[in-house]
């Protein structure tokens, strides 16, 4: 049949109209009389502004205005301006311009509205600022004595007993990892354009991973109702979590839009993408223990995560290590640490990457104490069970897994001494590493329509941040109702449209995807509801399940099939439309419900210059019903290009002192370049699993960077003999 | 960025003349621009001096080349008499920056960029060489990719370029016009070390025109090398560079020159401890005695110490890959 496209490497459907520049991003939609607006940003990393002189600023022709702490209107900042969004953390959001303190380095303490971006950028250089600094304290191990559980969900309750455990263990380590600050910079940056209406309504271009975020965080911080509030974000260049929370440019166009009464744009430039939300800089200890035959006896893990002084970010972190490996006796602390930055926000697998890198990590150092090999160790440990939760898991092919993993890998022809393979001046190792992360649902809402020319139309407020949400919904959409893929329009990112979830967690497949096949199923009920009513002789005892929908047909049992448009045409109706909530399954909370991997890796390092090259990962992937391999491949492609970054390049260089961003800029921020990517390969091991969502699909978008880091740092150790615990490995570690 | 006014020059002599009046020389503008967009620099006036004809690559004086200022980095590495008789310049500058900068950028420009000093970028920091007397927060701040060898208490900022190193190493000199009439500096007198003035980088004077770039005849196309070690494979500047030179009898060096780059504000040679290996066997012991010699007044500053052990091991390297690099 023509129409089955679920499980097919379908290429993107928006594909054409990104290459060729058609694709409208936040910052691109554009309004008679726009007006731009530039951020200045405070030099200080804590403290008061003491003067804000405006004069020179204003002088600059083609300023319309300035706004700043003395100038922001009252009613913002009054206590019933509500600036939170769903995803706040515990504590008081940031507040732009609320008032003269700072916070941190980079704060944005005003914007420069003109008439040209380049008038904005030029008038806000002549902004003069005086402040009353204090100490900065920017640092997480200048904090650690502010360590608190305070506000801090609680982790998995511990069980058995470490500490006689560990004392009469056969082989035991005690280790701490740490890792750095790292920053999102995802291609676009965050840009948003407020169009101000004359009844006062209005209509948001913004950048977000979820547009109901936005209109809720507008509506609360300058008192409107969700009508007078339209979100739209039809295409988005990438985000990774950065789009999850509204981000300070959304509060200065609208501020400048309703103000000025004209539409406003902000638009971040590279270097304030370094002033919100970012990776928190963390630092983990560890006391592992087995017994003479390498089974795990204890785990004791603390993490120190770093966090704003207004918010209280967390993450999961430490839960990772009670649940991956079967151990009886655990031990989980999980602690912030308030510096002066601002909020952390998610990365890609938030806490998963950065838990499961030191996890891992130590699982590599057990492994060589117990003397076994790091997959046999593994797979001697394995979970059968999630003992956190004291559940089954819905479906778990890890074991499947490791082993298609190292048989295209090749793990046996790993060196088993460290150290003990040279090529040239090169150093080889292979390392390995499980990745996880949770298969999630949420509710979410769809509309479907079907229209007497043949078009199905689907529509809910979902987002596209790069992964292939609009393909995905389309190839559900049009199997479900036997349409070739070219006559389904999918829409998305529009407050108007049906109810979502915000676009994170890897969960839009299996919580979106859900939906459109059940608002896609009721559509073809409706139909059949007609076909029995216009064409009784062929479908009055049909139940849908008699009836089969393919290439534009429907057809019970095996009589005459018949055309769908031919179908409204005799009903004299120009479209069928239905709407439905779609929520998990009852019993899915009585299970657990995860996505695995296993990731190997090769890297080269030179003798003499610690350089490390990546020379092939394989990562072998179980993440339910595949629906679209070549999107997932991509997704799985991606992170494991992060993790590279992860594990050798990426580091937030702040000043101790001032708590400046010291690289913020892509030259001296280092990501990996074509150069440092060589082999990737992604496999996929599908498992049939009806319990984590209808259409069986678990998520792609975080797992495939989870396991990365610590494969490479494991790699490292069996090359070099030289165990490095602190992100990223730079050369200097390795000298 | 601040406005600035814009011409075009229609002389070396009309560029020198504006330059002496304040004027900012303009060629690729590829360093200039970005600097001007973090208002690092902040010219009030521009000369172009793209059109004029200092394009060429032709025979220099005494058998050696001659680099028109306004040849392109990529230009001159794939020039096939640079690839043939210099080929170490053509490897340092394909090392660096990126396929579209080498496009852009020109050899006059490539000599006169500036640091990459991140507090030098930044102007919410201090900087001695950005603003004289303001301090320098890199001495015990970020300074992991700062110089180890002709340092000051005022600063430690490092010269960027690759293509200098290789450059100094196979002793260049560069020809100036300036109000005073045309000017030959040898590569190894163009930087300036910081001392007392880290705000200087060269020792061009108000008006001086880069003009050309002369290599001289020996080449060292038999034995040469330049490797570059950095944070990643590509579009990363050096952490240590080495441009390498070698010209044996059998195994005993006949003539050795070694240029550091990413250790110092300029490229960084010893010619007396060069001179001392000169007879030696071409052995990783004599390269080592040559690398601890280099390296003998370097000093770090915490993040960078690493440099000093990694800057001797690719000393090290480079003269043994030269030695065994037998091309011709």
């Amino acid at each position: 049949m023509g129409t089955n496209y679920i499980g097919q490497p379908q290429v993107r459907t928006d594909g054409r109209l990104k290459v060729t520049g058609q694709a409208t991003y936040a910052g691109e939609f554009t309004a008679r009389d726009l007006v731009y607006g530039y951020v200045v940003q405070s030099t200080i990393g804590r403290g008061r502004i003491t003067s804000i002189d405006t004069s020179r600023v204003v002088a600059v022709p083609g300023v319309r205005k300035v706004f700043t702490h003395e100038n922001l209107p009252e009613y913002l900042k009054r206590n019933s301006a509500d600036y939170s969004d769903p995803l706040a953390p515990p504590g008081q959001p940031f507040r732009p311009l609320h008032d003269a303190e700072v916070l941190y380095n980079g704060q944005p303490i005003a914007v420069v509205f003109a008439e040209t971006f380049e008038q904005a950028r030029h008038a806000a250089a002549l902004l003069w600022v005086e402040y009353a600094e204090e100490e900065v304290q920017p640092l997480l191990r200048q904090n650690l004595d502010g360590a608190t559980r305070e506000d801090v969900p609680d982790p998995p309750t511990a069980r058995g007993d470490t500490d006689t455990a560990f004392a009469a263990a056969a082989h035991t380590i005690k280790v701490e990892y740490s890792q750095p600050r790292h920053f999102h910079n995802p291609m676009e940056p965050h840009a948003t354009v407020a169009v101000y209406k004359e009844d006062g309504t209005l209509d948001i271009y913004d950048k977000i991973q979820g547009v109901a975020s936005s209109q809720q965080y507008v509506c609360g911080v300058f008192g409107l109702d969700k009508k007078q509030v339209r979100v739209v974000s039809p295409f988005i260049g990438g985000a990774f979590g950065s789009g999850l929370r509204p981000q300070y440019q959304l509060f200065l166009a609208v501020l400048g839009a309703t103000e000025l009464k004209r539409p406003a744009q902000v638009t971040l430039t590279r270097e304030q993408m370094f002033s919100f939300g970012h990776r928190p800089a963390q630092l983990q200890r560890f006391r592992v223990s087995t017994d003479a035959k390498g089974r795990l006896t204890s785990l004791d893990h603390t993490s120190f995560g770093e966090t704003s002084r207004f918010e209280k970010y967390n993450e999961t972190i430490v839960a990772w290590t009670g649940l991956m490996y079967d151990c009886e006796n655990v031990k989980l602390d999980y602690q912030l640490v308030p510096v002066d930055a601002y909020t952390p926000n998610d990365m890609r697998a938030p806490g998963g990457v950065t838990g499961m890198w030191a996890l891992e990590s130590a699982m590599d150092e057990m492994a060589n104490a117990a003397g076994l090999d790091p997959l046999a160790f593994r797979l001697l440990n394995y979970a059968e069970r999630d003992q956190n939760e004291d559940k089954p898991f819905s479906s778990k092919a890890l074991r499947e897994c490791y082993q298609q993993c190292a048989e295209r890998f090749g793990w046996k022809d790993r060196p088993t001494q460290p150290r003990s393979r040279q090529e040239g001046n090169e150093l080889v190792g292979f390392g390995m590493a499980t990745g996880a992360w949770e298969a999630n649902q949420q509710k979410a809402s769809a509309r479907a329509s079907f229209s007497a020319d043949g078009q199905l139309t689907v529509g809910t407020a979902t987002a596209d941040i790069g992964t292939g949400t609009y393909t995905v919904m389309s190839q559900i959409a049009a199997e479900t109702l036997g349409l070739p893929i070219d006559r389904v329009v999918f829409n998305l990112g529009d407050t108007d449209l049906p109810e979502s979830p915000i676009e994170g967690g890897s969960w839009t497949v299996a919580s979106v995807g859900s939906a459109v096949q059940s608002a896609v199923r009721m559509l073809s009920l409706r139909l059949l509801e007609l076909a029995r009513e216009y064409f009784p002789r062929r479908f009055k005892h049909a139940e849908l399940g008699d009836v089969t929908f393919s290439d534009g047909f429907m057809q019970a049992w095996s009589s005459e099939p018949l055309e769908l448009t031919g179908l409204l045409e005799k009903a004299g109706k120009e479209i069928v439309s239905v709407g439905v909530d779609h929520s998990p399954r009852k019993d899915r909370g009585d299970y657990s419900t995860y996505a695995h991997a296993c990731v190997m890796v090769e890297v080269r390092v030179d003798r003499d210059l610690g350089n490390v090259r990546v020379e092939r990962i394989v990562t072998a992937a179980a993440a339910g019903r595949i629906i679209n391999p070549k999107t997932a491949e991509n997704q799985i492609l991606g992170a494991m290009v992060w993790g590279i970054g992860m594990a050798l390049e990426e580091e937030g260089l702040v000043d101790h002192r001032s708590g400046r961003i010291m690289n913020a800029n892509l030259a001296e921020y280092h990501v990996p370049v074509h150069a440092d990517v060589q082999g990737l390969e992604a496999i996929f091991v599908e498992e049939h699993d009806e319990i984590v969502s209808a259409l069986g699909a678990k998520g792609v978008g975080e797992l495939g960077i989870v396991g990365v880091p610590a494969a490479i740092a494991n790699a490292v150790y069996n090359a070099t003999g030289v165990r490095v615990r602190e992100l990223p490995i730079t050369l200097d570690k390795l000298l | 960025m601040n406005n600035f006014s814009y011409q075009r020059a229609g002389s070396v002599a009309e560029a020198s003349g504006v330059a002496t009046e304040g004027g900012r020389i303009i060629a690729g503008g590829t360093n200039l621009v970005d600097l001007m967009k973090y208002r690092v620099e902040n010219p009030e006036h521009l000369i172009d001096i793209n059109r004029l004809a200092l394009g060429e690559i032709e025979d220099g004086p005494d058998g050696g080349l001659r680099l028109g200022a306004l040849v392109t980095n990529a230009a001159t590495a794939y020039d096939e008499r640079v690839k043939e008789r210099y080929p170490v310049l053509a490897e340092a500058i394909l090392s660096g920056a990126s396929t579209q900068l080498r496009n852009m950028a020109t050899n006059g420009g490539n000599l006169l960029q500036r640091t990459r000093c991140y507090y030098f970028y930044d102007t919410g920091s201090p900087c001695n060489k950005r603003e004289p007397g303001s301090g320098c927060p890199a001495m015990e701040g970020q300074n992991r990719i700062l110089a180890i060898l002709g340092t000051s208490p005022l600063c430690i900022a490092t010269h960027p370029s690759d293509m200098c190193v290789a450059l100094a190493a196979l002793d260049a000199t560069v020809n100036v016009t300036g109000s005073g009439g045309d000017r030959r500096i040898p590569l190894a007198d163009f930087h300036r070390l910081p001392g007392a003035h880290p705000e200087r980088d060269t020792n061009l004077e108000a008006g001086d025109v880069v003009t050309s770039i002369d290599l001289p005849e020996a080449g060292f196309a038999g034995h040469s090398t330049y490797l570059k070690v950095r944070d990643r494979e590509s579009y990363a500047f050096a952490l240590v560079s080495v441009a390498a030179c070698l010209e044996l009898d059998g195994d005993t060096i006949k003539e050795v020159r070694v240029a550091l780059g990413g250790v110092a504000a300029k490229p960084w040679r010893d010619p007396a401890a060069e001179s001392r290996l000169v007879g030696k066997p071409a052995t990783e012991e004599s390269f080592r005695t040559l690398a601890e010699a280099l390296l003998s007044g370097a000093q770090g500053h915490g993040h960078n110490d690493f440099k000093i052990p990694l800057a001797k091991r690719a000393i090290v390297r480079a003269l043994t890959t030269a030695r065994d690099n037998d091309s011709k």
